[in-house]
């Protein structure tokens, strides 16, 4: 039995990008109600890095990127974002909400507003940049996704990938340190998914640091620098992308991928 | 070759539909008779409503427009159409019109209502219509206050001494927020607000006034009365429970629990009494509470509980709207950095608000209607003017000229804010291709 070692996670595998430090969990623990859903989870991540989360569903992977941008509230451990603590201090939040992008499973585009307002609100409001600065920045992250042509349009008016792709943009806008993938292919047609990912693996080649969950393992294999598995809410493997799926340590794991990449 | 493997070499051109199934002929298959219970429907709904026109119809037309008494009706009525008619008496409308409108307000300044409602026109429609330019906004800020001075009169001075209320506490939470935090800013520029209206806002106006006199002449409260009366409790009160049913919403889900307890004891206090008891209150039971000698106007005791009641019912609909909104939006604002109330402001009201359009258009329809309450506790609306009018003895016993009356101005009202409330639906529907 080699499961449940978390404390003595392996040291990051292979030299990260830079030595700056994005994101830095230590002992975090995190109970819904009475059910522990993440379990003394320690995780650094360095500034341009590429990092793949997976695992079985229920496993706490979308609960741990949301605990970064404190969508989620922790309660034990202390988990510091671009500097700064994570604690109940309000201006602290919104600080490192604005220097973290997020992009979340169902889009979640503002409907009553158009694309470029989308775009532009979060710069504008938080921000303070002036509307005519706000709308050059939308319109270039709007290009960079490829689809400038609907900047008029409403969310309901585009397809799924195409809303995903304006979610990133959205993010983008704020100029974000790090950006948060929660799950950003699931609830696509089968179609749409390469468009989404071909977005963000343009994203990755800019040098953006990245925390994905996904099930897409070629993704990860093209683009992460290191692939996490989770499974009970705690960190049971975690390895260069080569070496976690050709060479898996843990029994779990190795049940895993032979799931979800056997058929 | 197989009979089941099949490869189409052209796409097949789009032709018109069935000549049967588009038109007029194909609307009324559609809607009218679609099957034998709906053609059995249709028949005998275009009966019925023959049938009530038929016995309707006469009774409007058959009428007397010019008698001075309700017997004078009779026999106008008969002279003209024969023994045993019976016709509507609209002389009684045409008689007393103005004083259903105006109530007992003095003829000679009449003037003021109608200009008064004339700039209530100017001062909606840029709230209601989008496309008006912005600048226009400002004439509805002022608006409120101009509309009191003109129907009640008196100084200029003091209508605008309390919007110099107004400014002080503005400028107050932008002087402190400089210096201090928001919360802080915001309790001092209201408690300074309300201070000064309290204690300073008379005095400073009848000093203005005494330097230099400008005013009209003074209308008391109970000279108000008719359809202007049900229009200004109505107006001020959509006006005010819009933003408190909306505070109270908010405060319903908010997660600082003292907050909470307030807004929910509230909603369900008042929703759990009768709108005919509050204005009892407000008629009589205020005066023992308030200090002796205060003069506490009836018309705005009797606005400020039905601006209550209907802002707790408007909150439950706004509450209504907050539930139906995915979590999903709540969350993407909060993960774009937006504080608790840029988000509300610009992401969840907005989206919540449109939810509860037919809702909250209901509740101000229904307050609108409730100001004919107010004839209980005396004050004399449309339906306390009919009771009045009856009494009168050349009228005696007139009941439904006088009714249709009312019902038709409260008709044309409620059937604009409802066609209105459909327009904004329509507009604010952003799904579409």
């Amino acid at each position: 039995m080699q499961e449940t070692a978390t404390s003595e996670q392996p040291a990051t595998p292979v030299a990260p990008p830079s030595s700056d430090i994005a994101v830095e969990i230590t002992g975090m623990n995190k109970w819904f109600g009475a059910f522990h859903v993440l379990r003394d989870i320690n995780l650094t991540v360095y500034e341009g890095e590429r990092i793949v989360i997976c695992g079985p569903s229920g496993s706490g992977k979308s609960t741990l990127i949301r605990c970064i941008n404190r969508l989620e509230e922790h309660q034990e451990g202390t988990i510091i974002v671009e500097g700064t603590e994570l604690s109940s201090d309000l201006k602290n939040i919104d600080r490192i909400r604005s220097e973290v992008g997020m992009c979340f499973q169902h889009f979640n585009l503002f409907p009553h507003l158009t694309i470029i307002e989308n775009c532009t609100l979060a710069p504008i409001w938080v921000r303070k940049v002036p509307r005519s600065e706000a709308e050059e920045t939308a319109m270039y992250f709007l290009e960079k996704v490829k689809i400038p042509e609907q900047a008029q349009k409403y969310p309901g008016q585009l397809s799924g990938g195409q809303q995903q792709r304006v979610a990133i943009a959205r993010s983008l806008c704020m100029r974000p340190k790090i950006m948060l993938f929660d799950e950003p292919t699931s609830a696509l047609d089968p179609e749409m998914i390469k468009e989404v990912l071909d977005t963000m693996i343009e994203l990755a080649g800019d040098g953006m640091t990245m925390l994905c969950v996904t099930h897409e393992m070629g993704f990860a294999r093209q683009v992460a620098n290191r692939v996490i598995f989770m499974d009970e809410g705690q960190i049971v493997e975690q390895n260069v992308p080569s070496e976690f799926f050709d060479n898996p340590q843990n029994d779990r794991t190795k049940l895993f991928l032979s799931q979800i990449l056997g058929h | 070759m197989a009979e089941d493997v099949f490869v189409r070499s052209g796409i097949i051109a789009p032709k018109p539909p069935p000549i049967l199934e588009i038109g007029t002929i194909g609307w009324m298959r559609a809607n009218l008779f679609s099957g034998w219970l709906n053609s059995i429907l249709t028949v005998v709904s275009v009966l019925s409503i023959l049938f009530v026109a038929y016995e309707f119809l006469p009774w409007m037309i058959q009428s007397s427009w010019t008698a001075t008494s309700l017997n004078g009706c009779r026999e106008q009525i008969i002279e003209a159409y024969g023994e045993g008619t019976t016709g509507a008496c609209w002389a009684v409308i045409r008689e007393r019109y103005l004083q259903m409108l105006y109530g007992f307000y003095p003829a000679e300044l009449y003037w003021r209502p109608n200009l008064t409602f004339v700039l209530m026109v100017v001062a909606l429609s840029p709230i209601l219509f989008p496309r008006l330019p912005r600048r226009m906004l400002w004439f509805s800020a002022i608006y409120p206050f101009l509309a009191y001075w003109l129907l009640w009169g008196g100084s200029v001075w003091f209508p605008l001494s309390v919007v110099l209320g107004f400014v002080i506490g503005y400028l107050l939470i932008v002087g402190i927020s400089e210096r201090a935090n928001l919360l802080a800013a915001m309790i001092c520029g209201v408690l300074g607000t309300i201070l000064y209206w309290l204690f300073l806002a008379d005095p400073v106006a009848q000093v203005a006034q005494s330097m230099l006199p400008i005013g009209l002449v003074e209308v008391q409260s109970d000279r108000f009365g008719g359809f202007m009366l049900s229009t200004t409790i109505g107006v001020t009160g959509i006006a005010c429970s819009l933003p408190i049913g909306i505070l109270l919403a908010l405060g319903r889900r908010s997660d600082l629990l003292i907050v909470k307890a307030i807004c929910v004891g509230f909603i369900e206090f008042i929703r759990g009494v009768p709108l005919i008891t509050l204005l009892f209150v407000a008629s009589t039971l205020l005066n023992i509470f308030l200090p002796p000698g205060t003069n506490f106007d009836l018309i705005l005791r009797v606005v400020i509980m039905v601006t209550l009641f209907s802002s707790a019912y408007l909150a439950e609909v706004v509450r209504g709207g907050l539930a139906a909104l995915p979590v999903g939006q709540f969350e993407a604002a909060d993960a774009l950095g937006l504080d608790y109330w840029k988000s509300m402001r610009l992401i969840v009201l907005p989206q919540a608000l449109k939810i509860s359009i037919p809702g909250i258009v209901s509740t101000f329809i229904g307050l609108f209607k409730d100001t004919t309450l107010v004839s209980i506790i005396g004050l004399l609306d449309p339906v306390g003017l009919t009771n009045s009018i009856r009494a009168d003895a050349a009228w005696n016993g007139i009941v439904w000229e006088l009714y249709l009356f009312v019902a038709a101005l409260f008709f044309v009202f409620c059937f604009l804010m409802s066609r209105y409330s459909m327009h904004l639906e329509r507009r604010l529907q952003t799904d579409r291709h």
